[in-house]
């Protein structure tokens, strides 16, 4: 067995061991001794009943949100805009908790289908900015990003300002029957886990089984090729956005309606772009996607305790899981390694 | 300069693309550089360009033996080469473009660089605009600023790669009128061409490739005659067919006018008839691949109509025509027609029209096991269409095209294929022609081309030859109507 099979096998290993070597680098050089600081992430995150369910309910819309974003990166499509879209899902859900009173069941049935309906929206306008306008998704969805923020500190501090005088940090509690129904004393929601279930079954299965799914697969590996044997780029691109958008705003209605109460100001947490990275790590497949994402869960709500314990901030949660994919990106092509081998074969004769 | 390449060798794999090639360039003297696709031009001139290095023999620049590693080193001893595609940065001005690469360091002159490149241009005849973008200038005029920044970098041998592909006859002009003047001036320049009218018109001496050697010289003016024998094998005599050429006409085109940024392609009219194999014959970039694509719908005229039977189809999409019975296959296999991390099985459900939603694994199971077995593939449903072969990746091209077509498009069908498989695939091919198919086929090989067609036009820079039958026609005639004459 050579080094590079070695690598070849074992690579996965790799970004997690040296994330960890760094960060616990990083803690030393704070003078805090690493069995300690990791002790007190490990605290943070599974240290009782409460930090699980914690840890569990920031994890729910944070895997919704990867879940859509394997179906556009399958596309070829990077969606920074999901960020945006989980944004708008929790403003549509927030508009029917404040302003509308329907029977029980359906308050919170038709929250979650308004959320569902605006994100996939909010991602059609970057798909038709793409296919139609030619702007690349990134830039159009980081715009839409900033107008989806802009768009939630207005109403919040505008028609949706609570009575008792705007403080800018969010609206006024939703109503009872708007809340989704909430596990023991925690903000988790079994109702939204089933939900997640759903999702990551359905992903998968769409990429597995259906001639949707390998249409997709085609259109991310090859466009040319996809187009030239009969795939119609436009209607699947769109659809592959709008399903993520569908799945992100589903995230941003659960964050509302489980997490918190009511809309707040930065509603989404950063959970777009922290499921970004989930996916990259990931490398785009179902399966491991939802472990990553509860992994990436417990670092960040981990690093809260270590801040506690140890007054060092709790970014170091941050750059573990940064550094982590940045050295994932750097060397998850395997083909890295063989790179100087393959540049004599690539020299063909092109005449 | 006088140039002196000595028993140049370049091997990719088992094809020779340069065989021991040895000649010398004298200084104030133009040369034209001819042969067919693959004999090794290009190469070649790559090689004395710096662009890639040559696997044995050396170049000798005054009687010093040089190599570069990289053009800009080749450069820096005096020899520049002008590619088809201009190589400059389309989304910069014409005067920081001539900047690039002429200042050392990180300080412009933009003064001294401005006088020096009117200065230039004035002595050339060429009008240029320092101030207008790269991108909204012509061929023509790309060309003529970067002949300019080569002469101001100081190169004494010129290299100009079918330079008038795309340019204007006045343009033409004006860059022979230049070339002869940098040859009265001492420089050496070389001209690779196909166009035999030019080579007449503009060189001192011809040196012609085949096969990765050189096979001939001559001054000009020269016997065409002599040109096309050098270039050209003789073919051998074309083994009879059945001919299943109908009378109904499948594909009229009339006054159709294409245009990319390469070439243009005036005043095309022409009728195919059902049953037909139809040949096109032409250096690379002469315009074939632009009508094929056009045939395809994946470009569409600029002017003039095209019929499919009595069907208009002139602007009709690519999926539209797919539908409609056309199918097209692109040279590039995995650039354009297989998907790289897709199996076999995957491409058969992927181009089937009828796809349900939920794949029918069973289904495409057995359906591409019968392809594997009809196309003879040596591969399985589930193998990776990128762990192919070549020669499988093409057979498998072949088997996701639909049936029934009435029309197939294909570039240069069995490139890189051996004797039998090419065979095989023409065989296919041919079955499909007896049950009513049209195939209209670019090749670069002549065999291919009169064995397989019924009739066969030639493009020159954008020009259609006149169509002549495949069983009357010759290596020479053929020679003659690629090199773009009647």
């Amino acid at each position: 067995m050579t080094w590079r099979k070695l690598l070849q096998t074992g690579w996965p290993i790799i970004p997690v061991v040296s994330a960890l070597l760094l960060t616990g680098f990083l803690l030393i050089a704070f003078g805090v001794s690493p069995v300690d600081g990791f002790g007190a992430m490990l605290q943070g995150a599974f240290g009782d009943y409460n930090k699980v369910l914690n840890v569990t309910a920031f994890w729910v819309p944070l895997a919704l949100s990867s879940a859509g974003l394997i179906l556009a990166f399958t596309a070829g499509l990077w969606n920074i805009g999901i960020e945006g879209q989980i944004v708008m899902g929790a403003i549509a859900a927030s508009w029917l908790a404040l302003k509308f009173d329907f029977p029980s069941p359906w308050q919170i049935v038709f929250q979650l289908l308004a959320a569902m309906i605006a994100g996939a929206l909010w991602a059609g306008v970057t798909g038709i900015l793409k296919t139609r306008g030619r702007v690349h998704e990134i830039f159009g969805g980081l715009a839409l990003n900033n107008l989806a923020i802009i768009f939630t500190n207005y109403l919040i501090s505008g028609p949706w300002q609570p009575p008792e005088g705007g403080t800018f940090r969010g609206t006024a509690p939703f109503q009872e029957k708007a809340i989704l129904p909430l596990f023991a004393d925690s903000r988790l929601s079994l109702i939204s886990v089933v939900l997640l279930v759903i999702a990551l079954i359905s992903v998968y299965l769409l990429l597995r089984g259906t001639s949707w799914g390998l249409k997709l697969k085609a259109l991310g590996k090859n466009p040319r090729s996809a187009f030239l044997l009969g795939v119609s780029s436009e209607r699947e691109l769109l659809i592959a956005l709008m399903l993520c958008g569908a799945l992100a705003g589903l995230g941003g209605a659960v964050r509302v309606t489980s997490w918190f109460d009511s809309l707040r100001q930065s509603i989404s947490g950063g959970i777009g772009y922290l499921s970004l990275l989930v996916v990259m790590l990931s490398n785009f497949s179902v399966v491991p996607t939802p472990f990553i994402a509860y992994f990436f869960s417990a670092v960040l709500n981990g690093s809260i305790t270590l801040q506690l314990r140890t007054q060092l901030h709790s970014s170091l949660g941050g750059i573990m899981t940064g550094v982590m994919v940045l050295l994932v990106l750097l060397f998850g092509d395997i083909k890295v390694f063989n790179f100087f081998a393959d540049q004599k074969t690539k020299e063909l004769a092109d005449e | 300069m006088k140039v002196s390449l000595n028993d140049i060798r370049k091997y990719f794999g088992h094809v020779k693309a340069n065989d021991g090639i040895t000649f010398t360039l004298e200084p104030g003297k133009i040369y034209g550089l001819l042969g067919e696709n693959g004999a090794g031009k290009s190469t070649l001139m790559k090689i004395l360009s710096g662009y890639q290095a040559q696997d044995q023999g050396e170049i000798l620049l005054d009687g010093i033996a040089s190599s570069f590693k990289s053009p800009a080193q080749a450069l820096a001893s005096g020899i520049g080469m002008i590619y088809q595609d201009p190589h400059d940065v389309p989304s910069m001005k014409v005067l920081d473009n001539y900047l690039l690469g002429r200042s050392k360091g990180l300080s412009q002159d933009r003064e001294n660089g401005k006088g020096e490149l009117l200065a230039t241009a004035e002595r050339m005849g060429f009008p240029i605009d320092l101030k207008v973008y790269i991108d909204t200038l012509s061929l023509g005029e790309r060309q003529q600023l970067e002949l300019l920044r080569l002469l101001a970098l100081g190169a004494e041998v010129l290299i100009l790669d079918e330079p008038t592909t795309g340019i204007s006859a006045e343009q033409k002009e004006e860059l022979f009128d230049s070339l002869r003047k940098l040859a009265e001036e001492g420089k050496t320049i070389v001209l690779v061409s196909h166009k035999l009218s030019e080579v007449q018109e503009l060189c001192h001496q011809v040196k012609v490739l085949r096969r990765g050697k050189l096979v001939g010289e001559s001054d000009i003016p020269c016997p065409m005659e002599k040109l096309v024998g050098m270039m050209f094998e003789e073919i051998p005599p074309r083994k009879e067919r059945e001919s299943y050429v109908r009378d109904e006409i499948i594909l009229n085109v009339s006054d159709v006018v294409l245009e990319s940024d390469r070439v243009i392609v005036r005043d095309l009219n022409l009728d195919i008839h059902q049953g037909e194999v139809f040949g096109l014959a032409g250096l690379e970039g002469s315009g074939q691949r632009l009508f094929l694509q056009a045939c395809a719908g994946l470009t569409h005229p600029t002017s003039g109509r095209l019929f499919l039977k009595s069907e208009e189809i002139t602007r009709r999409q690519y999926h539209k025509l797919q539908n409609t019975g056309v199918g097209y296959l692109a040279a590039g296999r995995l650039e354009e027609g297989l998907v790289a991390g897709l199996s076999l099985l995957e491409h058969v459900a992927l181009s089937d029209p009828e796809s349900k939603f939920v794949i029918d694994r069973a289904y495409f199971q057995e359906l591409t096991e019968k392809r594997i077995d009809q196309y003879k593939i040596v591969g399985k449903p589930s193998t990776m269409i990128d762990a192919l072969s070549g020669g499988n990746q093409q057979r498998a091209l072949f088997a996701l095209l639909r049936t029934p077509l009435k029309l197939v498009l294909l570039e240069h069908p069995t490139r890189g294929l051996d004797v039998r498989s090419a065979d095989h695939i023409w065989q296919l091919l041919l079955s499909r022609v007896s049950e009513g198919t049209t195939i209209i086929f670019m090749s670069a090989d002549l065999d291919e081309l009169v064995d397989r067609s019924d009739r066969i036009a030639a493009f020159s820079g954008g020009k259609m030859s006149r169509v002549v039958k495949a069983s009357e026609t010759s290596a020479d005639e053929l020679g003659h109507l690629i090199g773009g004459e009647e």
